[in-house]
C-alpha cells in the first residue's frame, strides 16, 4: 500500500522542531527511523499532515559515557546500540535487545527514541529499559524533563510523552561491580518481534546474594511490565538454578497476557517463565563471573 | 551428438545474475511508456456482502483521474478463464468486476484510471461502496456441513464437484492386512508470494490495431489466446510480453482479472494502462495453493508391505476456479502410490466452495499434497509396526529392473532406483551415528529428531492427451548469418535460468561457445507458440525442443558444408567453432563461413533452401518421475515449542543435468519453501473471511538463517522420455522436504508418545501437543 499524501519538514535545531510540532499539533508527527510510522501509513491507520523529521538535529544522535553509566541520543540506530563495546560493557542486555530487533535492514533505519515512543507492546527495548531503570528525557515546549522508564510505559502505544514533545535521550546508570545483565526472546518469526522477550539487570553482594534485581517482561502484556514478583522472590538470597527456575514462573502468572494467532494468553505467560529463568540465569553467570 | 558435451552438465553460473543482482533487470513496472496511466481498483473489505450500491462520483472528480470502471462498464469483458473442467463440476463465473455480490476479501468492485499510481489509489479509497455484510464461510469442514452458509447463493450446497480415483480393490487390501493405521491431516493454504508481485501494462494502438500487454506471466501465449478472447480482439493483434518475471511458483500459470481489465480499458482509452500489484493485494487476490483436509486408512502386513491405500479429502477452492483449479488435487491422487508397490489405492475427493481466494497451481501442485500423507503414514506404520522408517520404506520400492514401472493410479513410471538413492542419503547422513546422536542428546534430556521422505514426483508436464491438451513446447534455433545462434523459446522461465541452459545445450550441439547463443522468450511476437513454464517441464520438455530444432539446423548446416567439401552430410561434423570432414581435418571451414554459406545462397546444396532457421515443436511420450530421498535432523525445543533445522541431507535423482548449478538452485529454493510449509506457513482467516495475516510483517517465509546447510547429491537415472534425459527439478525440493521435515520433528517427540502434528509446526502447536501429553 501507499500512505496519503502529506507535507514533510526537517528542523535542524530542537527548538525548531518542537516549535514545528507546536504549530501543527495533531496533525503533525515525528519522523525518526520510519520504521514504525511508515508502516502504519502506508496501512492508512495514520494518515498526519506533518511529518517532522528529526534526523537532521545535531547532538541527538550517539552514545557516550556518563557517570559511570552511558547517555543514548534518542535517534540513535538499533544497529548503532547492538554494535557498541560501550553499551556491552554497560548494559549488555540492551545490546542483546537492540541486537534482535527485526533484521538488518529494521536495526539499520530503526532508532531508540522512535521504539521507546512508539511503545509497540511486542518491542524489544521496553524489557531492557525497564530492567535497566533506564531514565528518560524528554523535551518540551517548556524546557526537559526526565521520566523514569517505570513511569514511562503507559499503555499499549501509549507513553508519558505529551503532545508536542521530542524523546532526546536515554540513560542508563552504571553497572554494579558485580553485576549483568541479559535479554532473551521468543520472535514472532515474521517480523521478529517478541512474543515474549525477558530483561533481566542483577548485582550480587560479596557473597554471592541478590543485592538488587529488576526484571522486564515485554510482548506478553499490552503494555511491558516488571516481573516484581520474581523480583522479590529473588532478591537477598544466592541463586540457584533450581530457585531461579521455581521464582521465574512467576513472571507470567495472573498476566492479563495477548491472544492472538502468534501465541495464546497461557503460552505467553508460560513463555514468561521459561525466558524469564533463561534471562536471569544468563545475567547470573555473568555477573558471578561464572 | 558425436563429441563429447563440453558445456552440457557443467556448473555454468547463470547469466541472469549480473543484471539481476544490479538492478539492471525489467520487469513489467519498469516499463513507462509516455502517458502511461494507472489503474487502482477498490477491493471488497468483506468475505460475502452484498453490493447494495456504488457511489463513484467522488472518485472519479478527485484529481488526475481519467475514468471509472463498475461492472455495468466491463460485463462485455469474458469472466476469468477455467481450464480443466471436471464432467459435473460446478463452475461459477468469475466477473471482471463484481455486480451484486463479493465473494471474497479483496475481490474488486470498481477500477479507477487515473495520471499517477497513487492518484488512483488515492481516488479508488474515495470510491463510496454500500455493503451490506453477510455471513461468510471459510472453514473446509464447516462448509461442506449440511446447512453450511453458502458461498454462492444459487447453489444448493458449497459442494464444487465430487472426483475419484481407483485402482485394484481397496477393500480387499484392507481385508488383507494386518493392521490398519488411520489419520487426519491437513494441507493448510499457503501463499505462493512470488517476490514480483503481478503487474501488467497494456498499451493499445489504435493506428494499428494493435496491442501490446506486458504482463508477470509464465504462459504468455495463453495470456494472448485467453485475454484477446476475453475482449474480443482477435489475437494476431495483441502481442504479449513477459519480459522479467520475479518468480512465480505457479500462481503466475494463470489468467487474472486486472490482465483482461487493463487491455479492455487500454482499448477504450488508446493509452498506456498500467497496474502493479501491491504485496497486500498479492495475498488477497494472487491464488493460493494447497488447501487439503483428508482422512487417510493405510492397510500393511506385519512385515511392512503396504496393502492397501485410501485418501477421503476435501479441497478447498475458493470462491470461484482459477485456470487450473480443477486439476491440482488429481495430481495429488495420481501420485497417490509414491515410490511404494500399493496394488490397491483410491482417492475420493470432494471439491468445496469457501469465501476465499482461488487455490491453484502452487510449486509442487498437487504432489506435495500427496507426498506429505504418504511419509507421514509410513512414519506413523513404522511406529505402529516397530519397524524402523528405513526399512518399511526399503520393503514396499519397486527393484530398479522393475522400471518401467506401473502403478495402481494408472501411470507408468519412466525409470528409477529408489534404493540407491535412499542408500546415498543414508551414507552421507551417517544415519546409525545420526541414531547414536539423538539417543545421547535423549539422555541429556533434549529431543532430537530424524525425518526422512522417499518421494517421487510427477514432471514435464506432457503428454498433450494426458494434460487434456498443450503438453508439448515448442522452439526455434536460427543460426545468424555471422555465426552467433539464438535460440526462441515458446517455455516462459522466471528465474530457472534457462537462458544459460538453453545456450548449453545449443552450444554442444552446434560445436560452438556457449557465449556465442543468445536465448529470447516470453514475446509472442518473436517465439513460436507456447505452452509455458511449469509443473518442472521447462528443459524437459522445453528444452527438448530445442535440441530438436538445433539438430534440424545442424543437418541443414551439414549439407552446405558437404557441399563445400564435396563430403557426405553424414561425415560432417562440428567443434570448437569449426565445421569439418570427420577424419579429414583439412576439410575444414568455420563455423560462421558455413553460416554465411547458407545465407549468401550463391550456390545452394539439392533440395535445400537459403537460411538456419527451424522450428520443432516437442511431443513427449511420457511424463518424467525424479525421485530422491532427504534426511532431515532436528532439535525441538520442549519448553517453547521451536523448532531447529541441524541437518539436512537430500539425494535428488533429477536425470541427466544440465548445469548442477542450476539444478542445486531449484533444490535450494524449493527445499526452503517446503520448510516453510512444514513450520511457519498459513493463510489464516477470520470469521467473516478476512485474512489475518495478509502481510510480510505477519505470515513467515522461511529465512536463510532458519535454514542450515543443504547438504546436496545426486545420483543419476536418465529417462528416455525425452532426448536430453532430465527429468525436472523445479519442484521436487518443494515435495522432498515438506514432510521430511514434519517426521523429524515427531520423531523427535516420541518419547512424549507424540505420532502426529498437523502443519504447520509453529512453537505453540508443538508446545501444546508436549503439554496434552504430559497432563
Ligand atoms: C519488518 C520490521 C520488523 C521489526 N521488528 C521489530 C522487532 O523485532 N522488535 C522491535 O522492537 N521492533 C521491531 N520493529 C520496529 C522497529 O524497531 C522500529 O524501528 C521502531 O519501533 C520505531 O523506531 P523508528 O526510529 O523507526 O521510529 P518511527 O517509525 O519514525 O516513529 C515511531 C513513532 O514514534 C514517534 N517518534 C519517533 N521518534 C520520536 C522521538 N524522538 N520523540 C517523540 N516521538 C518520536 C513517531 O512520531 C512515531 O509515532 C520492526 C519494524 C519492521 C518494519
Amino acid at each position: 500500500m501507499i500512505p496519503a499524501s502529506f507535507d514533510y519538514v526537517r528542523p535542524q535545531s530542537l527548538e525548531d522542531a518542537l516549535a514545528r510540532l507546536g504549530e501543527h499539533g495533531d496533525d503533525a508527527r515525528v519522523l525518526a527511523g520510519g520504521h514504525s510510522l511508515l508502516p502504519v501509513m502506508k496501512a492508512r491507520l495514520a494518515d498526519p499532515a506533518v511529518l517532522v523529521d528529526i534526523a537532521g538535529i545535531e547532538g541527538l544522535s550517539g552514545i557516550s559515557e556518563s557517570e559511570g553509566g552511558i547517555r543514548i541520543g534518542a535517534m540513535t540506530t538499533h544497529a548503532e546500540i547492538e554494535a557498541s563495546g560501550l553499551v556491552q560493557e554497560k548494559c549488555r542486555s540492551l545490546a542483546e535487545a537492540a541486537g534482535a530487533i527485526g533484521d538488518l535492514q529494521v536495526r539499520n533505519r530503526g532508532t531508540l527514541g522512535g521504539s521507546l515512543a512508539h511503545a509497540d507492546p511486542a518491542a524489544d527495548y521496553p524489557a531492557a529499559v525497564l530492567a535497566a531503570e533506564a531514565e528518560i528525557t524528554v523535551a518540551g515546549a517548556d524546557g526537559e524533563r526526565v521520566v523514569g522508564a517505570d513511569d514511562f510505559f503507559t499503555g499499549t502505544f501509549e507513553t508519558a510523552l505529551g503532545a508536542g514533545e521530542i524523546l532526546t535521550s536515554v540513560r542508563i546508570s552504571a553497572p554494579a561491580a558485580r553485576g549483568g545483565s541479559a535479554y532473551l526472546k521468543a520472535a514472532q518469526k515474521a517480523s521478529g518481534f517478541a512474543v515474549c522477550g525477558v530483561a533481566a539487570r542483577l548485582a550480587l553482594d560479596a557473597d554471592g546474594a541478590v543485592e538488587s534485581i529488576r526484571v522486564g517482561v515485554t510482548g506478553v502484556a499490552a503494555t511491558a511490565y516488571r516481573a516484581t514478583s520474581v523480583e522479590e522472590a529473588l532478591t537477598g538470597s544466592a541463586p540457584s538454578a533450581e530457585s531461579i527456575r521455581k521464582a521465574a514462573a512467576g513472571a507470567g502468572e495472573g498476566v492479563d497476557a495477548l491472544d492472538d494467532f502468534y501465541a495464546g494468553a497461557d503460552f505467553r505467560r508460560h513463555l514468561a517463565g521459561v525466558y524469564a529463568a533463561r534471562a536471569i540465569g544468563k545475567a547470573w553467570i555473568r555477573a558471578s563471573g561464572k | 551428438m558425436a563429441q563429447a558435451p563440453k558445456f552440457i552438465g557443467a556448473p555454468i553460473k547463470r547469466r541472469d545474475d549480473p543484471r539481476l543482482i544490479q538492478g539492471l533487470a525489467h520487469y513489467v513496472d519498469d516499463f513507462n511508456p509516455p502517458g502511461t496511466l494507472h489503474m487502482a481498483c477498490a477491493r471488497s473489505p468483506y468475505g460475502k456482502a452484498n453490493i447494495r450500491s456504488v457511489d463513484v462520483s467522488k472518485a472519479a472528480a478527485a484529481d488526475g483521474v481519467v475514468a471509472v470502471y463498475t461492472h455495468e462498464e466491463t460485463k462485455g469483458i469474458g469472466p476469468v478463464p477455467v481450464g480443466a473442467v471436471l464432467p459435473d463440476a460446478k463452475v461459477p463465473v468469475q466477473p471482471i468486476l463484481a455486480d451484486k455480490q463479493v465473494l471474497f476479501a479483496g475481490e474488486p468492485v470498481v477500477a479507477v484510471i487515473a495520471e499517477t499510481r497513487y492518484g488512483a489509489l488515492d481516488a479508488a479509497a474515495l470510491v463510496e461502496i454500500d455493503y451490506e455484510p453477510l455471513d461468510a464461510v471459510v472453514d473446509l469442514e464447516a462448509a461442506i456441513e449440511p446447512g453450511s452458509t453458502k458461498v454462492h447463493d444459487d447453489y444448493e450446497s458449497n459442494e464444487a464437484f465430487k472426483w475419484g480415483l481407483a485402482g485394484g480393490d481397496v477393500e480387499a487390501g484392507m481385508k488383507e492386512a494386518d493392521v490398519i493405521v488411520k489419520e487426519k491431516m491437513t494441507n493448510v493454504r499457503v501463499a505462493p508470494l512470488a517476490l514480483e508481485p503481478r503487474g501488467v501494462l497494456a498499451h493499445y494502438l489504435p493506428g494499428e490495431d494493435k496491442m501490446t500487454l506486458w504482463t508477470s506471466t509464465q504462459v504468455p501465449h495463453k495470456v494472448r489466446t485467453l485475454v484477446a478472447g476475453q475482449i474480443g480482439m482477435p489475437e494476431n493483434r495483441m502481442r504479449v510480453i513477459a519480459p522479467e518475471v520475479g518468480g512465480g511458483f505457479g500462481s503466475k500459470l494463470n489468467i487474472y482479472r486486472e490482465e483482461a481489465l487493463a487491455a479492455f480499458v487500454t482499448r477504450e482509452l488508446g493509452v498506456p494502462i498500467k497496474w502493479v500489484e501491491s504485496r497486500s493485494e498479492n495475498f488477497l487476490t494472487t491464488i493460493h495453493g494447497r488447501g487439503q483436509v483428508g482422512e487417510i486408512e493405510m492397510g500393511l502386513k506385519r512385515d511392512g508391505t503396504i496393502t492397501a491405500f485410501r485418501y477421503n479429502v476435501l479441497a478447498d477452492c475458493g470462491a470461484y476456479y482459477q485456470l487450473l483449479t480443477l486439476a491440482i488435487f488429481t495430481l495429488t491422487g495420481l501420485m497417490l502410490p509414491g515410490p511404494y508397490k500399493i496394488d490397491n489405492i483410491e482417492m475420493n475427493a470432494t471439491g468445496v466452495f469457501t469465501n476465499k481466494v482461488a487455490t491453484d497451481a502452487y510449486r509442487g501442485a498437487g504432489r506435495p499434497e500427496a507426498t506429505y500423507i504418504l511419509e507421514r503414514m509410513m512414519d506413523i506404520a513404522a511406529v505402529e509396526l516397530g519397524m524402523d522408517p528405513v526399512e518399511i520404506r526399503r520393503k514396499n520400492f519397486p527393484d530398479k529392473s522393475e522400471f518401467p514401472f506401473g502403478t495402481s493410479a494408472g501411470l507408468s513410471y519412466d525409470s528409477g532406483d529408489y534404493h540407491l538413492a535412499l542408500d546415498r542419503a543414508l551414507e552421507a547422513a551417517d544415519y546409525p551415528a545420526m541414531r547414536a546422536q539423538q539417543e545421547e542428546a535423549r539422555n541429556d534430556g533434549r529431543y532430537l529428531g530424524i525425518g526422512f521422505s522417499t518421494y517421487v514426483e510427477i514432471c514435464g508436464m506432457g503428454p498433450s492427451a494426458a494434460l487434456g491438451g498443450q503438453g508439448w513446447e515448442s522452439a526455434r534455433v536460427r543460426v545468424e548469418p555471422t555465426g552467433k545462434a539464438t535460440v526462441f523459446s515458446g517455455a516462459s522461465p522466471h528465474g530457472q535460468g534457462q537462458q544459460t541452459s538453453f545456450a548449453q545445450i545449443v552450444a554442444d550441439g552446434l560445436g560452438i561457445d556457449a557465449n556465442d547463443v543468445t536465448v529470447v522468450h516470453g514475446d509472442t511476437d518473436v517465439v513460436p507458440y507456447g505452452v509455458g513454464t511449469f509443473g518442472s517441464r521447462g528443459t524437459v520438455v522445453g528444452g527438448s525442443a530445442v535440441v530438436y530444432a538445433r539438430d534440424k539446423v545442424r543437418a541443414k548446416m551439414a549439407k552446405f558444408a558437404a557441399m563445400e567439401f564435396e563430403a557426405d552430410a553424414n561425415d560432417i561434423d562440428f567443434e570448437d567453432g569449426k565445421v569439418f570432414v570427420r577424419g579429414a581435418p583439412e576439410k575444414s571451414a568455420g563455423f560462421a563461413d558455413i553460416a554465411m554459406m547458407a545465407y549468401s545462397a550463391i550456390a545452394l546444396p539439392e533440395d535445400t533452401d537459403p537460411g538456419l532457421e527451424e522450428t520443432h515443436f516437442f511431443e513427449p511420450s511420457n511424463f518424467t518421475f525424479p525421485f530422491g530421498t532427504h534426511i532431515v535432523l532436528v532439535e525441538v525445543d520442549p519448553e517453547t515449542g521451536d523448532v531447529e533445522i541441524l541437518r539436512y541431507v537430500a539425494v535428488d535423482d533429477v536425470g541427466n543435468m544440465i548445469n548442477p548449478l542450476l539444478v542445486h538452485g531449484q533444490i535450494h529454493g524449493g527445499i526452503a519453501q517446503g520448510t516453510g510449509q512444514a513450520l511457519e506457513e498459513e493463510m489464516l482467516y477470520g470469521e467473516g473471511g478476512q485474512p489475518l495475516n495478509a502481510s510480510f510483517m505477519h505470515y513467515a517465509l522461511p529465512k536463510a538463517n532458519r535454514l542450515p546447510r543443504f547438504e546436496l547429491l545426486h545420483t543419476t537415472t536418465p529417462t528416455d522420455v525425452n532426448p536430453l534425459g532430465a527429468k525436472g527439478v523445479g519442484e521436487a525440493g518443494t515435495i522432498g522436504s515438506t514432510p521430511a521435515v514434519v517426521n523429524a520433528v515427531i520423531d523427535a517427540l516420541s518419547p512424549f508418545g507424540i505420532t502426529h502434528i498437523d502443519m504447520p509446526l509453529r512453537p505453540e502447536k508443538v508446545w501444546r501437543a508436549i503439554a496434552e501429553k504430559r497432563a
